[in-house]
């Protein structure tokens, strides 16, 4: 396998939509190939830093605000 | 009744935001049609009910064949004039639907108002919702329109896509091979991670950013991002790669270890 082919299938390693086959494949390369290793930590590691993280707190009263904004177009029911 | 859930009750529900990262994935989307009306609010204005098989007897009549998704039956009792009903769908995703459009927006002030109108939209089109889809899934095509809306407005009348600035190899080859310091986190305070993230993620062009966003961040399965953004599985998938790339690229400036600094000479 050649870093191309394994970047090609860099998100579904990550996701884990390959077959054992293709995993085994996968694997393998990256056991010989330092760069491809760093790119699939690295990257990994990118997701796993945003899903962690919540960067935009829900604004203090904005609920509170978007319940007004409800009722209001309730009563126009 | 005039106002069926009072103030009170809107504020006394006990639903919680579940990060859509750590909720459970889903059972595959079965085509279960709901065929209510929206219900007014007004008990007097509403019209009398037709008698028709409920959402749940559907469900129960093809067990087995599927799960259903918890929301499905909050949004049979907003239909039916419900609103705690509502305050719990609003409870459980406004977080997600606030941090999104957010993220498209990249407006403070603009992600409060396609947050509200979202919601208002979704409430008033319920009618419309028909169940192929989950209702989170639903909501969030709204935000994203409702934001590209609103950039629109912002930028005067410019047509805005999310294909916009996607022509960009940047990234798409990774370059920085540097490792990643362990824990690259550990070296930052909380503000200053969180405003590195921020920057780096408000760089990417916004037809990556977007995917990323719901692909990654908020837990969507490839099809509903597909599904919500009107592109194809292989434009997400795509997209998603050259995002994570672009991602892992710039954050390497940040994160990398520091003898990689000596060792590829590209960050000062």
């Amino acid at each position: 396998m050649t870093c191309k082919e394994f970047l090609a299938l860099l998100d579904d390693l990550i996701d884990g939509t390959v077959t054992a086959e293709t995993r085994a494949e996968l694997q393998a390369h990256l056991g010989k190939c330092g760069h491809c290793e760093v790119i699939f930590n690295t990257t990994r590691k990118t997701i796993e830093i945003y899903r962690s993280h919540e960067l935009y707190d829900l604004p203090p009263g904005l609920h509170d605000r978007l319940h007004a904004a409800i009722m209001a177009r309730c009563k126009k029911c | 009744m005039a106002l069926p859930q009072s103030a009170q009750i809107w504020d006394e529900t006990s639903a919680t935001a579940t990060p859509v990262s750590n909720a459970p994935r889903l059972a595959p989307r079965t085509a279960v049609r709901y065929t209510h009306p929206l219900q007014p609010c007004s008990e007097t204005a509403r019209p009398q009910r037709i008698p028709q098989p409920t959402l749940m007897a559907i469900i129960k009549s093809v067990e087995g064949e599927f799960e259903p998704h918890p929301d499905a039956a909050l949004v049979e009792r907003v239909r039916g004039g419900d609103l705690m009903a509502f305050n719990t769908l609003v409870r459980k995703y406004e977080r997600q639907i606030f941090r999104i459009s957010q993220h498209i927006t990249q407006n403070r002030e603009d992600a409060e108002d396609v947050m509200q109108d979202a919601f208002l939209k979704a409430y008033e089109k319920l009618d419309q919702f028909q169940g192929n889809s989950k209702f989170y899934t639903w909501l969030v095509r709204i935000a994203v329109n409702e934001s590209l809306m609103r950039l629109r407005k912002r930028r005067t009348g410019r047509m805005v896509s999310i294909d916009e600035d996607i022509e960009t190899d940047e990234g798409s080859v990774p370059r920085d091979l540097a490792d990643w310091a362990p824990d690259p986190e550990q070296n930052y305070g909380q503000a200053e991670l969180a405003e590195i993230l921020r920057k780096t993620i408000q760089g990417l062009p916004q037809g990556f950013r977007i995917v990323f966003v719901l692909r990654d961040v908020e837990g969507l399965s490839t099809e509903e991002t597909a599904e919500t953004l009107g592109l194809s599985i292989p434009a997400v998938k795509s997209r998603l790669l050259r995002a994570r790339l672009q991602l892992r690229e710039r954050l390497s400036r940040y994160f990398r270890r520091k003898k990689g600094l000596v060792e590829t000479g590209v960050e000062k």
